[in-house]
């Protein structure tokens, strides 16, 4: 099968857009928004999702003829479970102060509803290839509103924007001093829980008016 | 450690470090069934059964199996073995057999609870605040009766604040929202405001 042909395309382009995981499908909202108060975080965690997401669809689409329905979802839970355990690893090895500020979010993942979602309406029900698709479009559509929640959250929250690099993050832009002397100030809320659900709330309602969907009640 | 000290443990987990509005766990279901009041007790009540069970069940399991030397109860030689890696795949298989476990008892027991709370229960096992109340409980090194009294006053947190949605939710359907901003996006917002008025609760000093 080639991987660049319209339909591998359209099965990467739908999730960032118009079925977006987060803001469409409504899965994977509890690390959405516990990961978002720096845009570092946000990006790591981005990438830690992609790779579980893509890798469990491809393994379980793999096996999935093999797979008998009525335990497919310990299934699904170990093969999640166990490339959870890898990411875990993995950052707690190259970068601790990311795996301390992320905590329990990174194990989180394996409750994620998204790799759960997506392996039971997708990677069971077609090939490899395309599942690794699916997962990164997916991916990626998880990442972008995470990453745009987060970009939010800590300009106006903490009035920095940071990127990771291996240790406690590489300052981007952060606001002039000059501006907090002429009597700007950061929105405290934002960094506390209910700037998060505020914003994710105005992302969702945003993304829904550009594609122009709506939902009963 | 003395009766106060519980009752703040358990108040810290129902109101100021609220499992849903503080630390942004199970939130799939939550916006998913806080549509409808009474499927929203049924399931907030199987949080607090399903927690108030796993947790103290993944504590003998993190104290005497995963922890850094936590086999040398067996054998002196074994404590040196670190098996802290494998707690999640061990803390989510407990609680995926634990939700079938309850959910045969119940079926067995007690027919009229299995018909409110049953269909809640295959939810549950892929509910991040289970694992999450796990994941806490190690991560803050709580003592077993600690652990109990987080894991249920983790769940009434949960109770409380599905119903609380729910009821909102429920009053806003003869509201005129705008029609895109109608369902999860309105849930969210709503959702903010209840997390701002729990955040009142963070100055009680216990």
């Amino acid at each position: 099968m080639e991987l660049f042909n319209s339909e591998s395309k359209k099965i990467i382009s739908d999730p960032i857009n118009v079925n977006n995981p987060i803001s469409l499908q409504v899965l994977g909202i509890c690390s959405a928004l516990a990961v978002t108060i720096r845009v570092d975080q946000a990006i790591i965690m981005s990438l830690a999702v992609i790779f579980v997401l893509a890798s469990s669809n491809v393994i379980l689409s793999m096996i999935r003829n093999f797979i008998p329905n009525r335990v497919r979802i310990v299934i699904m839970l170990s093969v999640i479970a166990s490339l959870v355990s890898v990411v875990d690893q993995l950052l707690q090895a190259y970068m601790y102060d990311m795996s301390k500020q992320l905590s329990v979010f990174v194990g989180l993942i394996i409750t994620n509803c998204i790799v759960m979602g997506r392996a039971e309406a997708f990677a069971l029900k077609h090939g490899p290839s395309k599942a690794f698709l699916d997962g990164i479009g997916n991916g990626l559509g998880y990442g972008m509103i995470i990453i745009i929640v987060s970009f939010f959250r800590e300009l106006f929250g903490s009035g920095t924007i940071t990127l990771p690099d291996g240790g406690a993050g590489y300052v981007l832009f952060s606001i002039p001093e000059s501006w907090y002397a002429a009597g700007y100030e950061n929105i405290g809320l934002l960094v506390l829980s209910p700037g998060a659900f505020i914003i994710l709330g105005l992302v969702i309602w945003f993304q829904r008016e550009l594609i122009g969907i709506e939902e009963e009640a | 450690m003395g009766l106060e000290h519980y009752l703040s443990i358990f108040t810290k987990a129902v109101f100021i470090e609220n499992i849903v509005l503080a630390y942004f766990l199970g939130l799939c279901s939550f916006l998913a069934i806080s549509k409808k009041i009474d499927a929203s007790v049924g399931i907030g009540m199987a949080v607090v059964v399903v927690l108030t069970i796993t947790a103290p069940i993944n504590w003998y399991l993190w104290e005497f199996l995963l922890k850094d030397g936590a086999l040398s109860w067996i054998h002196p030689n074994l404590s040196e073995v670190n098996l802290d890696f494998l707690k999640l795949i061990v803390f989510i298989s407990v609680i995926a057999a634990m939700v079938q476990l309850v959910e045969i008892f119940m079926e067995k027991f007690s027919q009229s609870l299995y018909n409110s709370l049953g269909i809640f229960l295959p939810l549950i096992a892929v509910n991040c605040s289970i694992l999450g109340g796990s994941l806490f409980m190690v991560e803050r090194e709580y003592l077993l009766s600690e652990t109990i009294v987080y894991g249920f006053g983790s769940g009434v947190g949960f109770l409380l604040a599905i119903v609380a949605l729910a009821s909102v939710r429920y009053r806003l359907r003869y509201s005129n929202i705008p029609p895109r901003l109608r369902g999860v996006a309105m849930a969210m917002l709503l959702t903010g405001l209840l997390s701002m008025a729990f955040m009142a609760f963070s100055g009680i000093d216990l």
